[in-house]
């Protein structure tokens, strides 16, 4: 029944797989050294001894763009060290991303990252390298520095300028139906009404990508402060929630107003971001939810004209504390596991972020998007895009309040996915916020915060 | 069992070799390196999962904190509704490709025209990247612009949402999911069929038997071990199914599509170690609560038959 | 009679070519489509022809894309694919053999054992937990090793129900000739379990090269990417891009196609073996 020569070839054939099973261990480890060889070559410094610095940054254009501007005027200043860039993705998947290459000491010489709440949930003290021992934080300003601190230390320098959350508009549909940008909650749903009548879509959301779903809540926190001033600190002692508090549950109120007078997308559940950006730069809807961060990605939609979008705070209930939420910026942060001249070569990166040669690099690469944190960084840009400018005037008249995220420490990781769910529909406005409160304390006892 | 001991007593004795000889042809290290892979990184992590569920965990160190994980997992709407989208997933994938598995075994087994070429178009899907699966589908799933509703529209239907739809998203990954999967079912089946003595079907013709009585009497009694092996297999598959779920809508819109695979994915991703294991361990759980148990009557029936 | 057959077979087979082109063939046009179009006609992803074919283009722009990625993803989704499941063939007979062949009073927890892999789920964090401890977090032949611990259990079934249809004879004949348990396994045994290995290499490399949910957890960061996660990855990088994404999609599914159409004949048979008797 079987040929002596198919039992030869069988013999073979399972001979390779023994051979190949067994050098596969070696295998990989000699293609991880081939991999860093040909890495480390890639910086083609004359120098002695180059130095290559990776960073994780987030796959987002703006996000690349800056720390590439700034990777080649650092570079251009100290050639033997060269930066290298890695990418993950945006929103909950990246922070989750973060944490668990932190968890498990596999972290990039430097990383980008949120400042707050977020890298309260990294677990800084343990994590991060404490800079406030640096010369170049002085140039770092306080209300920065007040979200990137715990007790022990100071960890991320701003990798960006101060953004903002809010709509931005279609400007072109505001002239066509006469429209004025709204400052209280009720004429923007007045407006909104007069849009749908027009044939488009009046606010665009795209839950397919879940982070852009929690704007309308987060972008509300200005206006929870004005109800409710310090409610922050009440709020991370466990002594207030979001269900129980009206001023809090607005914002949820809010997404699921929208929702309910039908004013979103149709394909609003499954819509992506990029998705979003076209149809607001092209004129299908008229308001998106969104960062300001996002402009230079607005600007790039082909056919689209980044002069013709608007921005506005989000509106709350009375016109007179009409006012911001803001971000603060991204931030650079380098961990613990990078050490000796990596640190030395790290350190000296930061120290070049936040020198008015840093603003310029990064003013270069994606434009100016907002006011610097740096103090040797006051100029404003001249070209600056239509929805910047309007960010500007909240910030001369003092009339902007930090999101929750940089005035408490506690932020649920699951608020993306429960905004996405309020937001189709799926639990109303009170179960959202009951839920998000339970993840709230979910994430609390695992900082291990007191009072939770 | 027993039958297979007595059988070999019976050899021992007829030959002069002793039970020495037994151990030594068939000697027990060739366990040995599929113990060790085995032990190491499935048994032990399954057995340390038990441990950990029962702590707030982060990597470094953690707090025993009693059964509060599972008090969590039970008392969040989402994760209820979780555990209730895995078992339908899986039943209904596994369901369907029963049904459909055995009918295109079926009519592929008979004269066909093209019979190689359409097994082997059945057949494709399973090779394809899960992941590429799932973003070409989101595409074509499209509410307004996809290809399967523009088509419903050239017949005048108007198409469901699809993924769009919180109440029809896992609907639709469940369908891609069978369009992936059903290959492999027919395959199990053709097989099946292929193992049917020829003289059965020939006596039922001689009987007269018509299509349908020798579908019920023959076809499917002998398909029977085939069937328990795809219920069995699609069973296992859909209830920790993940690859098509996360690549098609990462368990959204909102919580909507989400599974237990894709919950312990999240909590893992979120840091919570201590409740990921946790959700780990109630998938054990259920998946061993209905697939053991099936096994087993499933085993009993094939012996019957 | 022998009309209706005929005619049945002709329309039968014409209405399965029909429907199976639509269902089954059309969502790979469209990959194909999609991938030689321009990016803004890929960016509508509308089933419409391309109007202009860049197959070559696009093929050497997702080659090229973050420093050929690519590339690298198909070396590490290889070297994991043939070594795994190397592993899981030989390492799976050895166990299916003696199993097969050797009663004891621990071959019921053996079965046992067997049919928990096949079913129980891994926890995966503390896998993650001992993979540290080990060294082998984040390693290719970390993932390697776990590709082999949750594929044996499938593999031991398909070829224990295979060993039971050898005669023992045949191992009686070699152990007089003097064969040791070496030269009797891989001499005598292991070749004639070509159909069935041939069955398990097809479907534990399809498992394998297509996992995403392992290298997911096992094998995160870029360096290691396998080819799953890089299409994954391709997401957010090309959301303008459709056209190499879909080209990314054909490209990665080549390998498997290639696999198939050498096994293909051999896969109905091996179950026959396999799976339906076990």
């Amino acid at each position: 029944m079987t040929s002596l020569r198919s039992r030869r070839a069988m013999t073979a054939i399972a001979g390779l797989t023994v051979a190949a099973f067994a050098l596969s261990s070696c295998a990989s480890t000699e293609e991880t050294d081939a991999g860093s060889d040909s890495a480390g070559s890639s910086g083609d410094s004359a120098s002695s001894e180059p130095i290559e610095l990776t960073i994780l940054v987030d796959a987002q254009e703006t996000a690349v763009q800056t720390i590439e501007g700034l990777g080649s005027a650092f570079t251009a200043q100290n050639p033997n060290i060269t930066i290298e860039l890695e990418t993950r993705p945006g929103g909950d998947e990246g922070d989750n991303i973060v944490k668990t290459r932190l968890a498990t000491d596999e972290m990039t010489d430097i990383f980008w990252y949120n400042p707050g709440a977020l890298l309260q949930a990294l677990n800084p003290s343990q994590t991060l390298v404490d800079l406030s021992g640096e010369d170049f934080m002085s140039r770092v300003s306080e209300s920065f520095i007040a979200g990137v601190s715990d007790e022990e230390g100071i960890y991320g320098v701003p990798g960006a300028t101060a953004m903002a959350g809010g709509i931005l508009y279609n400007k072109p549909i505001y002239e066509e139906l006469g429209l004025s940008v709204p400052l209280t909650w009720d004429e923007f749903m007045a407006n909104n009404a007069v849009i749908e009548a027009a044939g488009y879509d009046p606010v665009i959301q795209t839950h397919g990508e879940s982070w852009s779903s929690q704007l309308l809540v987060l972008a509300d926190y200005h206006n929870v402060e004005q109800q409710q001033p310090g409610w922050a600190d009440e709020f991370t002692a466990n002594e207030a929630n979001i269900a129980s508090t009206p001023a809090a549950l607005q914002g949820f109120e809010r997404l699921e107003e929208v929702y309910e007078a039908g004013y979103m997308n149709d394909d609003a559940a499954t819509a992506t971001f990029s998705d979003g950006l076209s149809k607001l730069a092209l004129g299908e809807g008229a308001h998106y939810p969104m960062l300001t961060a996002v402009i230079p990605d607005l600007a790039a939609v082909d056919g689209g004209d980044v002069e013709d979008i608007g921005f506005f705070a989000q509106p709350g209930d009375s016109a007179d504390s009409n006012g911001l939420t803001v971000w603060l910026a991204t931030a650079l942060y380098v961990p613990q596991t990078t050490e000796g001249a990596q640190r030395e070569a790290a350190l000296q990166f930061l120290d070049f972020v936040v020198s008015a040669d840093g603003c310029d690099a990064i003013t270069e690469a994606v434009g100016q998007q907002g006011p610097y944190f740096v103090s040797d960084c006051t100029s404003v840009d001249e070209n600056l895009a239509s929805p910047i400018r309007d960010m500007f005037p909240y910030f001369e008249r003092e009339a902007t309040t930090p999101a929750l995220e940089f005035l408490s420490p506690v932020k649920g990781p699951a608020l993306p996915q429960i905004t996405a769910a309020v937001g189709t529909g799926q639990y109303s406005a009170l179960e959202g916020a009951e839920l998000y409160d339970e993840d709230v304390k979910k994430q609390a006892q695992q900082l291990g915060l007191e009072g939770w | 069992m027993a039958v297979i001991s007595t059988a070999r007593k019976n050899k021992n004795q007829r030959h002069t070799y002793s039970s020495l000889n037994v151990a030594k042809s068939y000697p027990s290290w060739f366990y040995a390196p599929a113990a060790i892979i085995y032990a190491v990184l499935f048994l032990l992590p399954t057995l340390l999962s038990f441990f950990f569920s029962l702590t707030r965990w982060s990597l470094f160190d953690w707090q025993f904190i009693g059964f509060d994980n599972f008090a969590q997992f039970f008392s969040e709407p989402f994760l209820i509704q979780g555990t209730l989208n895995t078992v339908f997933f899986a039943f209904f994938t596994s369901g369907t490709k029963v049904v459909l598995g055995m009918l295109l075994a079926i009519w592929l087994s008979g004269a066909v025209f093209a019979k190689s070429y359409l097994r082997a178009v059945i057949f494709f899907p399973v090779l394809v990247s899960t992941v590429g699966v799932g973003i070409t589908f989101k595409a074509l799933m499209q509410p307004e612009d996809g290809v399967i509703n523009a088509s419903l529209n050239f017949f005048g239907i108007e198409g469901p949402l699809w993924l769009a739809d919180p109440g029809t998203a896992l609907f639709s990954v469940a369908l891609v999911d069978v369009w992936r999967g059903v290959g492999i079912a027919t395959v199990i089946y053709l097989a099946g069929l292929a193992a049917i003595p020829q003289e059965y079907n020939e006596a039922a013709i001689v009987d007269g038997a018509g299509k349908l009585t020798k579908f019920r009497h023959i076809t499917l009694p002998l398909l029977f071990p085939a069937t328990s092996t795809v219920i069995i297999l699609s069973l296992i598959g859909g209830l920790r199914s993940f690859d098509l779920i996360w690549a098609m809508t990462r368990g959204g819109p909102g919580f909507a599509s989400d599974v237990l695979a894709s919950i312990i994915f999240k909590q893992y991703q979120a840091g919570f170690y201590g409740l990921s294991t946790a959700g780990n361990v109630v998938l054990f759980i259920l998946v061993t609560a209905i697939v053991y148990p099936l096994n087993r009557y499933l085993n009993k029936k094939e012996v019957d038959y | 009679m022998k009309r209706d057959t005929f005619i049945f077979k002709y329309l039968s087979g014409i209405i399965g070519i029909i429907v199976t082109a639509a269902i089954f063939i059309v969502p790979f046009v469209f990959i194909f489509f999609t991938a030689v179009k321009d990016r803004g006609q890929a960016a509508l992803r509308e089933f419409t022809l391309p109007e202009s074919f860049l197959f070559f283009e696009n093929l050497i722009a997702v080659i090229e894309a973050r420093d050929y990625m690519l590339i690298t993803a198909f070396v590490n989704s290889t070297v994991l694919t043939v070594a795994s499941v190397g592993g899981m063939v030989i390492f799976g007979a050895m166990v299916a053999f003696v199993l097969q062949r050797r009663v004891t009073r621990f071959t019921g927890l053996i079965n046992a054992l067997i049919l928990a892999g096949l079913i129980i789920p891994p926890a995966v964090v503390p896998t993650i937990w001992v993979l540290q401890g080990l060294n082998l977090f984040k390693t290719l032949h970390g993932l390697i090793f776990i590709e082999v611990a949750f594929g044996l259990a499938f593999t031991i079934l398909l070829f224990r129900a295979f060993i039971s249809s050898i005669p023992r004879e045949l191992d009686e004949a070699a152990i007089i000739d003097g064969a040791g348990p070496i030269k009797l396994f891989f001499r005598v045994i292991f070749p004639l379990l070509r159909s069935v290995i041939a069955t398990v290499i097809i479907l534990q490399s399809i498992t394998v090269f297509n996992d995403f949910q392992n290298p997911l957890y096992f094998l995160p960061g870029d360096e290691n990417a396998t080819v799953q996660l890089t299409l994954y990855n391709f997401q957010s990088q090309f959301n303008t891009s459709f056209n190499l994404l879909y080209m990314n999609i054909l490209i990665i599914t080549i390998p498997m196609l290639i696999l198939f159409l050498l096994f293909n004949r051999r896969i109905v048979s091996g179950m026959t073996a396999g799976a339906v008797k076990g």
